[in-house]
């Protein structure tokens, strides 16, 4: 209750990458049925209205299809195309911040790729 | 499937005017929050939209008619507040009975399930519940009556945290499978933000802000860092209040600050609903 979301984010956004996160972690596969509005808007608390947001967000992006009566699915290719939009959005959401944080702490460009290496194992 | 038109309402106690030229408009099946501080005119305007006290001018319409003494449009509406309905000798079966004679579509069988999801003995007398149970009895009967609006007056009051939380998903399944329009008037705003879409705020009788969740919690941010700094990046804004600890300032504010332009070491976020209304009913 008002624990789960952040304030920064609209919650349908929130809504949608959960789901987004859901199915790269595998948990929902490409043709398994998405949770329903109803599901999604009791689990979390939230207004049906936001929970349908998030669902016609995903559904918009070509992430979820809708089948007559029966609700919405997982595409085919959804993980795919959630994988290349994430890593188009790694360098603002993750560089960038890490080089303000770094440039804070005086630490040098050498010495963060040393910790890039240090840290990234294939 | 039912609206309600509150026009130019006001009610004086004497030289006390609780509610002030108030006007709104409760629009079909969606969720409102009814947000105030203690004494702002929350249930008054409750107690006037379900005629059980009387305008000293304005009037109230349900689906275009007016509720003064109209049984037809006040049988559209179920309101919980904290007064009790009924005589404390009437058990909760009682109850239950009595409700589905004012509202004939009211589903018993499913009150008795949320009866033994709230693990409530239906044989007990109003006058031998809690608090807490007390509330769960006009919850549930809220819940199953089937009134096309429901206006619940602080329903979580004395419930414990699995009950509020019961409370919530119940509340949600019911308006997803049979939607309604619902008015939940709380002083726990943390735990109904995201449950409502639009919010009144009340203050001193009078309704000072009328917007969709969305857009209320788009109007305020929260600026903080070194205090200078902060002074000269929210200068012109609106400033709502602030808070400073160890030099490092929070200003909470009004308007859309470009979080983009903020100076180094100033961060901008968003502020959480209760904190947008803390600072908005602080004045």
């Amino acid at each position: 209750m008002g624990t789960v979301f952040g304030p920064d984010v609209p919650i349908f956004l929130q809504i949608a990458d959960m789901i987004e996160s859901a199915i790269m972690s595998g948990a929902l596969a490409e043709g398994d049925q998405a949770p329903s509005t109803t599901e999604i808007s009791v689990r979390y608390k939230i207004n049906p209205a936001t929970a349908l947001k998030g669902i016609t967000k995903l559904a918009d992006d070509g992430v979820l299809y809708k089948k007559r009566g029966l609700g919405m699915f997982v595409a085919g290719g959804a993980r795919k195309k959630i994988l290349e939009k994430r890593q188009s959005l790694f360098y603002e959401k993750y560089i960038q911040p890490l080089m303000l944080e770094a440039k804070k702490l005086e630490l040098s460009y050498e010495q963060l790729c040393e910790m890039l290496r240090r840290g990234y194992k294939p | 499937m039912s609206q309600i038109e509150v026009r130019n309402l006001t009610k004086k106690y004497g030289a006390v005017t609780a509610l002030n030229d108030v006007s709104m408009t409760i629009g079909e099946n969606r969720i409102y929050g009814l947000l105030g501080r203690n004494g702002a005119g929350k249930s008054t305007l409750l107690n006037l939209i379900t005629n059980r006290i009387f305008p000293t001018s304005g009037e109230v319409l349900i689906d275009g008619e007016p509720v003064l003494e109209n049984d037809r449009a006040l049988g559209k509406v179920y309101c919980m507040s904290e007064q009790p309905l009924y005589s404390d000798s009437m058990t909760v079966r009682n109850v239950l009975g009595w409700t589905s004679e004012f509202y004939p579509d009211m589903d018993t069988e499913y009150a008795l399930v949320l009866a033994d999801r709230f693990k409530l003995n239906i044989r007990k007398r109003l006058k031998a519940l809690s608090t807490g149970y007390s509330s769960i009895y006009k919850i549930i009967v809220a819940l199953s009556c089937n009134a096309p609006v429901l206006l619940l007056d602080e329903p979580v009051l004395g419930l414990d945290a699995n009950f509020r939380d019961l409370f919530y998903r119940e509340l949600i399944a019911r308006y997803s499978e049979r939607p309604s329009t619902i008015v939940v008037s709380t002083h726990l705003i943390e735990e109904a933000a995201d449950v409502i879409e639009h919010v009144f705020i009340i203050k001193d009788g009078r309704v000072i802000l009328d917007d969709t969740t969305q857009n209320v919690l788009e109007a305020g941010c929260t600026v903080t860092g070194p205090a200078a700094l902060v002074d000269a990046y929210t200068a012109g804004y609106k400033v709502l209040g602030s808070d400073i600890l160890g030099g490092i300032k929070s200003a909470y504010l009004l308007g859309t600050v470009d979080a983009s332009a903020a100076p180094a070491g100033v961060e901008v976020s968003r502020m959480k609903l209760q904190s947008l209304f803390i600072h908005l009913t602080n004045a």
